[in-house]
């Protein structure tokens, strides 16, 4: 590991004002908040991360949890996975959140993991944490070994020929699906940016993998009401029980009056560059009854651009069944 | 313990001697003189003469140290150290607190598993000089040979390790297991424990030791 410069922030200004001296708030920064650690020490134990700066912002007034008064909720950026997932609030009105988060790594982790830090977790491609490798993510231009290679565990959603890096995040494929908005603060003041627009594909410049800029503190998420009479559900496919990344993730909130569909938002998780919301089969189920063969045609829906590499295949069925499944048991008792 | 908040003269040397002891392995180390120790009587009682000396050459030699005050099972350490040394390498090599293991290092295995303000985390996954001022558990904290923690006995009792690399990080995720909203049955314990890698395949008796020391808690409780 290279050696660093450990600070820690005493309030926001003075941590955004430090890290605004990076060059790049992407793969590489110089300068990098420092949260739970649990990707990014990992990743500088790899070699594949190298700051020179770290701020730790753990202490910064960022972990609270509060109802706001339109009834949606706020999440501070250091607030712990485990505190989020056992909230009674989040685990009544928001049970896709909660579910999502406890389906992602170890009690350990989740202890450690922040909110922040989760919007910002990085892929789990092999070729990206193997330094020996080339990897346009990692090393722009350098290529990627993944479409040639070990690919069954990479994204058919989003890719490019430049990057198939799937995004290993739960927490984000729920956050999708509940239209969480990004509170940004950085050197020009305070930004809101809805989770859609958060993430982006890796197109030509894999790289960046978000709409942050040097110095940009996430300093809280917000959720919007839930809306009345939903109910929502995260469905979580992999090769072992526990403490295993998707292969296929189905995120879903979902409300039904009078045997209709009349309201639903939909993300996948493990198939995606990014934590992939699919408008595409909010709007084949909006309308429609809650039936197999409506689920399906969604679920289709989704899927349809999905570009698949030599070893990810299966991923196109299983996502679509995971869907299917996931929208079956959300409206089963309602 | 008792020197909690402010430590006794005692404690207070034990953490000195005990700081003057890593540095001296870190400064052997470091040169290449590791085997010295193990090999050579002499050449390390030579070394140890001057105590004073080798550690000031020792912090010299290592740039950009930062000081740090730990607090680990209720006494107080103050080191200086590498910026990048893991909260389990300080526990190990700094502290001499060897009960806590490195298995993969990334967080993957749950061998180096310890409490921090009474919530377990990976000590592998996170720097030291991160933790100043929290309340840092580990295996040593949690019992001694001659009292054992009610899950240590349990392990003991229903054969719940075999080589025993991974056990003090069983038993540290098994003690914070008993205060999570961990669900009665063996399914929902061995979802909360796979956090902990167990290569011999201890894990029916891991459940069986953590199940044991929940129904005597639920005994007691309804006695």
């Amino acid at each position: 590991m290279k050696t660093f410069a450990l600070t820690r922030a005493s309030d926001p200004a003075q941590a955004i004002a430090t890290a605004a001296k990076a060059k790049t708030a992407q793969q590489g920064a110089e300068i990098r908040f420092i949260g739970g650690g649990t990707t990014l020490i990992d990743l500088m134990k790899l070699n594949v991360e190298q700051p020179q700066t770290l701020i730790d912002i753990n202490r910064l007034p960022l972990d609270k949890i509060d109802m706001l008064p339109d009834g949606g909720l706020t999440i501070g950026a250091v607030v712990r996975n485990s505190d989020l997932a056992h909230h009674p609030i989040v685990r009544k009105s928001y049970a896709v959140l909660s579910e999502a988060l406890l389906s992602g790594a170890t009690v350990q982790l989740r202890n450690m993991a922040t909110t922040g830090g989760n919007l910002l977790q990085r892929t789990r491609c092999m070729y990206f944490r193997e330094t020996n490798m080339p990897c346009n993510k990692r090393e722009p231009g350098s290529g990627c070994a993944a479409i040639t290679g070990a690919n069954r565990n990479l994204a058919i959603l989003g890719t490019s020929e430049h990057c198939i890096a799937t995004n290993p995040s739960d927490m984000n494929v729920a956050m999708a699906a509940l239209e969480a908005t990004i509170h940004v603060r950085g050197p020009k003041g305070e930004r809101s940016i809805p989770i859609a627009d958060f993430h982006v594909l890796p197109g030509n410049t894999p790289q960046r993998e978000t709409v942050l800029e040097p110095g940009d503190l996430i300093t809280h998420v917000t959720l919007p009401p839930p809306a009345p009479g939903s109910r929502s559900l995260y469905l979580k496919l992999r090769d072992r029980t526990s403490y295993e990344f998707a292969l296929a993730s189905a995120a879903v909130v979902i409300t039904i009056a009078s045997g209709k569909i009349t309201r639903a938002r939909i993300a996948l998780g493990g198939v995606g560059t990014k934590p992939w919301r699919s408008t595409e089969a909010e709007g084949e189920l909006t309308g429609q009854p809650a039936t197999q063969a409506v689920f399906r045609k969604a679920a289709d829906a989704a899927l349809r651009g999905a570009k698949p590499q030599s070893q990810n295949g299966f991923k196109v069925e299983l996502a679509k069944r995971c869907l299917v499944h996931a929208l079956k048991l959300a409206t089963q008792t309602s | 313990m008792s020197d909690c908040d402010q430590p006794s003269q005692t404690s207070g040397a034990d953490a000195a001697s005990e700081f003057g002891k890593s540095t001296r392995r870190s400064f052997l180390s470091r040169i290449g003189m590791a085997s010295l120790v193990a090999a050579t009587g002499p050449a390390v009682t030579t070394l140890a003469k001057s105590p004073e000396k080798e550690e000031k050459a020792a912090v010299a030699d290592i740039k950009n140290t930062v000081p740090v005050a730990l607090r680990v099972n209720g006494k107080k350490y103050d080191l200086r150290i590498d910026p990048r040394t893991t909260l389990l390498d300080a526990l190990r090599e700094h502290l001499h607190l060897t009960g806590s293991k490195k298995g993969c290092d990334h967080g993957q295995c749950g061998a180096c598993t310890v409490h921090i303000n009474g919530r377990r985390v990976n000590s592998c996954l996170s720097f030291a000089a991160m933790h100043e001022g929290e309340e840092i558990t580990t295996i040593e904290g949690i019992g001694q040979p001659e009292n054992l923690h009610a899950m240590q006995a349990a392990f003991l009792a229903n054969d719940a390790y075999q080589c025993g690399y991974c056990t003090s990080g069983q038993i540290m995720s098994a003690v914070a297991l008993l205060k999570e909203p961990c669900g009665a049955d063996d399914a929902e314990v061995k979802e909360f424990m796979s956090g902990n890698i167990c290569r011999c395949g201890a894990y029916p008796n891991i459940v069986a030791a953590i199940q044991s020391v929940r129904k005597n808690a639920e005994a007691k409780k309804t006695a």
